[in-house]
């Protein structure tokens, strides 16, 4: 028995020795010091450059991220067998990438991405640095297609421009490559915090704000707290990323992964907290949630909660109707010859216009809708007819009550105008980028010579088959964005009543009976008559039998 | 004569279960969504605890209606239904005596033990069986019931819910239509009451 208790002893002493030995820790945890690498000790003109030398140690770095999404920008969807990933696919911010490259592959995980042409085979135009800075300095400038800074970038009040938040400076790759590391919040965040051309236009759930959220904002990612990386849930492997808004997983049933059972990354709630997250209970209601309601559904009452505004509606069919004018009526022209842009904002100074892109509406603390989901998303592609008179839904997310894998998830849901064929009644890609050409839309304000330009790339790309007609509408359209990141503090999720009534957050869904939502309504009216008819009688019989009481007194 | 008609168990029965009903009948509307007061989660975790307590009193309840052949009370009845209808219907306000008086073999008039056979054979079972179909619902897959719908299972026990308020009502009403006007809710607290011949 003592021994026994000595052997405890130890063996607690001994884990908290190795604990306290990580925590003293006085050098790097990593077992390279990239500053020592001599072939890291020179000057680097361009990025491609940089991973040449990478590759030359990390031989299979390339080959990895060549199948990754990040780099193919493709998705094969097993269920609906749809070619998906932003290389094909529309959607209800600048429309698609078709003709726009250099714009939108400013966030490729690659470098010179600028025309249909690229080549995806080139290892050295692999983008090691954008995912492994640890110095903040490295920007992918907004339209070189994915190539950073190479020379500072001065505005005309003679201050760097800024990008995304950040002074576009020239990059010091040398320094950058010699202090490489893990990713993090801010270097995942450079592309994903600022999708859709500006700081939490897209998603909702991923800003800024995240960059160094505190506990209220996300409990797991709270930089004062847990500190989790992107990575930390979003699991690698070769260079393979967990978690995936195409095909996600509306509920995960392998429960807690530990080696030995870990399936496809921790990207999942279960992956952690397992089946039953809550404490014990005695009726287990909290629990039974689990089967039919995602974590996220109660635990993110409301997403863009960092102050950082998300575009919640956006109208192209407003663009290039007000124009910046001068007193006379003409149109204002830039440096180049090329009108230049009317911005509107509201209070907030949130964007309401541009003449460029059209009405905004943009949000903050904004209250999730909430749909059936299993995890499976249908795109409306470029080349899949349209019912103009119907809003079309660019992605629908697929899911019921009456299935096992469909629980109920919180979602964005972003709606406006697009572009759309109304002789081949499909939706169109649109030239937007291009500050050079006669065809751009956010230069020269023609809808025509966009809508030619845009749909021809999207032809000649395999991703519509019929060129743009010449006529053109705005269909309404919507999208969903599964909410899945800030995670409030467990004192701010859902009490019951938020869903458990009439007018609740779950009035709209239908196709199952709700406690303290649903009634069957004659019922009710016939109860409670019953309940009143009685209480009448029995008044009434007491009153009389008061009454000639008293009388007969 | 004085005698001791309710034993202690039965009023302790009595007692417990009209104060677990009263309370599983203001948080089950509450949680149908007929009002706020606690509070849902408030309302569905009481409601429980509420609903256990009385399975359990009803468990003893049975065992004892069983044992001491108090089951008895319950067999319904003609012999001087009529007359009781009359009563409550005329005689009652015109002061003549009750036709039926109460004795240790025979407790409850005929009405009554038509309305406690009803409340015991009908209402309860129905709320009963809704009730722990209710509470059980996430196992149903694996009670291979996954037929049911929690709709109708709903239906059942609103609908029970329902004739038990009706019941409660008439009951308390009628609890004061002795003489005087208290002396049942007396007789069911102290357990004694004027039987004939005794």
């Amino acid at each position: 028995m003592r021994k026994q208790w000595l052997l405890l002893v130890c063996l607690i002493w001994a884990g908290t020795g190795i604990a306290q030995a990580i925590e003293n820790l006085t050098v790097s945890a990593s077992t390279a010091d990239h500053s020592k690498f001599e072939v890291l000790q020179q000057p680097f003109a361009t990025g491609p450059e940089v991973t040449a030398v990478c590759l030359g140690c990390h031989t299979e770095a390339a080959q990895q991220i060549h199948q990754s999404i990040h780099w193919t920008w493709e998705y094969k969807h097993f269920t609906t067998g749809q070619t998906l990933g932003k290389k094909h696919v529309p959607n209800v911010f600048c429309g698609s990438l078709k003709s726009n490259y250099p714009r939108c592959t400013s966030c490729h995980i690659g470098y010179g991405w600028e025309d249909k042409n690229f080549d995806f085979n080139q290892e050295q135009n692999v983008d090691c640095l954008v995912c492994h800075d640890t110095t903040g300095t490295y920007l992918k400038t907004e339209a070189d297609a994915g190539h950073p800074a190479y020379d500072d970038i001065i505005d005309a009040l003679g201050a760097h421009k800024i990008e995304n938040l950040r002074p576009v400076k020239k990059v010091n790759l040398t320094q950058v490559a010699q202090q490489v590391g893990k990713t993090s919040r801010a270097t995942c965040g450079s592309c994903h915090f600022f999708g859709g051309g500006g700081d939490g236009v897209k998603h909702g759930d991923l800003d800024s704000s995240l960059i160094a959220p505190d506990r209220a904002l996300d409990v797991h990612m709270d930089a004062e707290g847990l500190n989790f990386s992107c990575a930390t849930c979003h699991t690698t492997d070769a260079h393979q990323t967990a978690g995936s808004r195409y095909a996600a997983q509306a509920k995960d049933t392998h429960g807690i992964d530990v080696p030995g059972s870990s399936h496809g990354g921790r990207a999942s709630c279960e992956s952690c907290h397992g089946h039953t997250p809550h404490p014990f209970q005695f009726n287990g209601k909290l629990n039974q949630h689990v089967e039919k309601i995602a974590c996220q559904t109660c635990h993110i009452p409301a997403f863009a909660r960092g102050g950082v505004p998300t575009t919640t509606f956006w109208d192209w069919s407003k663009a290039t109707t007000k124009m910046n004018r001068d007193e006379e009526g003409n149109l204002r022209l830039n440096a180049q010859g090329k009108p230049q842009i009317l911005f509107e904002y509201d209070d907030n100074g949130w964007l309401t216009y541009a003449s460029h892109k059209g009405d905004f509406k943009h949000e903050v603390d904004v209250q999730p809708e909430y749909y059936w989901f299993d995890g499976t998303v249908e795109y409306t592609l470029l080349d899949d007819e349209i019912n103009p008179e119907e809003r079309v839904s660019v992605n629908k997310i697929r899911g019921s009550y009456n299935d096992e894998i469909s629980r109920i998830w919180p979602f964005k849901r972003m709606v406006g105008a697009q572009p759309y064929d109304k002789i081949t009644r499909r939706l169109l890609a649109t030239n937007v980028y291009g500050p050079n050409t006669d065809s751009a839309l956010w230069s020269n304000f023609d809808w025509v010579k966009a809508l030619e330009v845009g749909q021809a790339d999207a032809v000649a790309t395999g991703a519509a088959t019929e060129l743009f007609s010449g006529e053109y509408g705005f269909v309404k359209n919507e999208m969903y964005w599964p909410i899945t990141h800030m995670v409030a503090p467990k004192e701010e999720a859902l009490a019951c009543h938020e869903c458990h009534s009439s007018n609740g957050r779950l009035q709209h869904l239908s196709g199952f009976y709700l406690p303290g939502r649903d009634t069957t309504p004659w019922l009710d009216k016939f109860g409670w008559l019953a309940v009143l008819a009685t209480l009448l009688s029995v008044a009434g019989h007491g009153g009389l039998r008061m009454l000639l009481a008293w009388r007969g007194k | 004569m004085k005698t001791m008609i309710y034993k202690r168990f039965e009023r302790f029965w009595h007692w417990s279960q009209a104060l677990l009903i009263i309370l599983l009948l203001i948080t089950g509307f509450e949680i149908h969504g007929s009002f706020v007061l606690l509070g849902f989660e408030a309302a569905v975790n009481s409601h429980v605890v509420f609903a256990v307590a009385l399975i359990a009193l009803w468990v003893f309840a049975i065992f004892w209606h069983a044992t001491t052949g108090e089951w008895r009370h319950y067999i319904p009845t003609t012999e001087k239904l009529a007359a009781m209808v009359r009563y409550y219907a005329f005689g009652i306000f015109k002061q003549e005596p009750n036709p039926y008086k109460k004795s240790l073999s025979a407790k409850h008039n005929p009405l009554q033990r038509l309305a406690y056979l009803a409340f015991k054979l009908a209402i309860s079972p129905a709320i009963w069986l809704s009730g722990m179909l209710y509470l059980s619902y996430p196992y149903w897959s694996t009670l291979g019931l996954e037929g049911l719908s929690l709709g109708a299972v709903a239906f059942m026990h609103t609908a029970a819910a329902f004739a038990m308020l009706v019941f409660l009502i008439a009951h308390v009403y009628l609890a004061f239509t002795g003489k005087p006007f208290y002396a049942y809710v007396k007789a069911m607290i102290t357990g004694y009451e004027d039987t004939k011949g005794g």
